[in-house]
């Protein structure tokens, strides 16, 4: 039911685990299923320059959560904000579709990581 | 491969499906005929009949075929509700969807359903089910075993106070028929639903015990078969392999019960030693076979994808609700939070499972656990998880 390409990242995901001292922090849950995503970003020169990501969910939240950490890595923050499900889906190749709403958590997450490093640095 | 999830299915039996053979060929009679090709049929399908009665002691002429627990299940609750004048039903909130969905049609057309509570391990409470009888009670529908976390039910009991009142006793026994003894003279049962893929035998064919003089109408209509309550010439080539599953089962089951309680047992100690794991479902009132998990801060879909590609097939619970979100309604009625019903797993052992198959599933499993958990954001307590789930979520787009 999966394709691939998801498989490969929810069985050996990137940048999985806790990050310290992080300049960002999203996280966000699913109220349809009840799953739980936290990411992690470090920022450099108004780049991503490490992210991490920590969820209780699925076999596609792990896979979604892992791609879009590959996908906002060395990108600029407006560059990152622009990152959509539809991009970490199609990245993927797809999702079936009573998973479609998995990649919401990724999304949803980096964007909320991105705003809270923004309103951080506005202090 | 390792098969742990034969509360989905089991393999069909190679004795069951050389019994079939001859009725997928040459031995192809409509049993509603009357030439030797014909009758040859429906003797094959007359001793299939008395086997599945010897498996439960009931009669021959009380067995009633069917597609399978589904559909017997909807004969029986919908059958004997239109067949009555009373409108009120009582059943358990643990029950397989074949028995709630029905239930939740009969509420649309006019029946009033109770369904009992169960305590922590699944258990209805006797006295509930008196408590919740009225004058209109037209059936009692309590399941013999519960498919998801193995929980064996007070039917002897149940059906005693059923027969005290005079109420009509349905008992879906697809789980626990060829594993454990069902004798539905000794448990006051009316009706009883079996499935045969669930004991070795082929897919689509099942049975209804109705106990003789018990008022039900036909749902499905025709040709009058199988004492006009359903209609449709019969799958004789799956009933004749059902007949020799139940034989199979009723010789095997004593032996086999004792083996698997004790792989059972052992793959819980060996589980339970992995942090913040418990076991649902009763002790020691439980099936066999089976063994329900749950693992905290983590969730089962990804459990269950990571054994298979560790060779090993085990199951979440219901096979039907792999396609739907929704918690389990069986852990939800046990009184688990929604977060703490995300980490199930549900081992069921059968005839194929050996002592080398548990300890493979205890090496793996820790590994699997751990790392999931690396990758949880949750590793001591869920403090935070409301919070996660209600209060940040702003885009909670479905699609
Ligand atoms: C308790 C119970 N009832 C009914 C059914 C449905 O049986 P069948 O698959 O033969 O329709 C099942 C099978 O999943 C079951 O476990
Ligand atoms: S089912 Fe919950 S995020 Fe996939």
């Amino acid at each position: 039911m999966y394709s691939d390409k998801l498989i490969e990242h929810f069985r050996n995901p990137k940048n999985m685990g806790r990050m310290e001292n992080p300049d960002g922090v999203g996280k966000a849950g699913n109220p349809v299923c009840g799953d739980v995503m936290y990411l992690y970003i470090k920022v450099k020169d108004n780049k991503i320059d490490d992210i991490k990501f920590e969820t209780f969910g699925c076999a596609a939240a792990i896979g979604t959560s892992s791609m879009i950490t590959e996908m906002a890595r060395g990108k600029t923050l407006e560059e990152a904000m622009k990152i959509s499900k539809q991009d970490v889906e199609g990245e993927l190749g797809g999702l079936p579709p009573i998973k479609r709403h998995c990649s919401n958590l990724a999304a949803d997450t980096l964007r909320k990581a991105i705003e809270d490093y923004l309103s951080k640095k506005k202090k | 491969m390792i098969y742990m999830d034969h509360a989905a299915t089991t393999p069909v039996d190679e004795r069951v499906v050389k019994a079939m053979l001859p009725y997928l060929s040459e031995k192809y009679g409509n049993p509603s005929s009357l030439y030797g090709l014909a009758q040859e049929a429906r003797k094959a399908m007359e001793d299939a009949r008395a086997k599945i009665a010897g498996l439960i002691n009931a009669k021959p002429e009380e067995i009633i075929f069917t597609s399978g627990g589904t559909e017997s299940d909807n004969l029986a609750l919908k059958g004997v509700a239109l067949a009555s004048k009373k409108k009120h039903i009582i059943t358990s909130s643990i029950e397989h969807h074949a028995v709630l969905k029905t239930c939740e049609w009969l509420e649309k057309h006019g029946f009033k359903v109770t369904y009992l509570p169960v305590d922590r391990y699944g258990l209805v409470k006797v006295e509930d089910v008196e408590k919740a009888i009225t004058k209109d009670t037209a059936l009692i529908s309590i399941m013999h075993a519960n498919n998801e976390i193995g929980t064996i039910e007070p039917v002897e009991e149940v059906g005693k106070i059923a027969e005290e009142h005079e109420i009509y006793f349905h008992t879906d026994a697809v789980q626990s028929v060829g594993k454990i003894p069902v004798d539905v003279e000794k448990m006051n049962i009316n009706l009883l639903s079996i499935s045969s893929h669930k004991i070795y035998g082929p897919k689509g064919v099942g049975a209804l015990y109705i106990r003789r003089g018990t008022r039900i109408e036909a749902l499905q209509h025709g040709g009058g078969h199988e004492r006009k309550l359903r209609s449709g010439t019969e799958n004789v080539s799956g009933i004749v392999g059902f007949g020799k599953a139940a034989e199979i089962a009723r010789q095997e089951m004593l032996s086999e019960t004792e083996r698997l309680s004790k792989l059972r047992d052992r793959l819980i100690e060996g589980a339970l030693k992995i942090e913040n794991s418990w076991l649902n479902g009763h002790p020691t009132k439980r099936l066999p076979n089976n063994a329900h998990l749950c693992f905290k801060f983590i969730e089962g879909e990804s459990l269950i994808l990571e054994l298979d590609f560790n060779g090993i097939a085990a199951g979440t619970g219901s096979a039907c609700s792999s396609r739907s979100l929704e918690p389990s309604h069986v852990l939800t009625a046990i009184g688990l939070r929604p977060e703490e019903t995300h980490g199930s797993l549900r081992f069921t052992l059968g005839r194929s499972n050996t002592d080398k198959d548990v300890e493979q599933v205890l090496s793996v499993l820790p590994g699997i656990v751990e790392r999931f958990r690396a990758i949880s954001p949750f590793k001591k307590d869920f403090r935070e998880y409301e919070s996660a789930l209600l209060k940040e979520h702003h885009s909670s787009g479905v699609d």
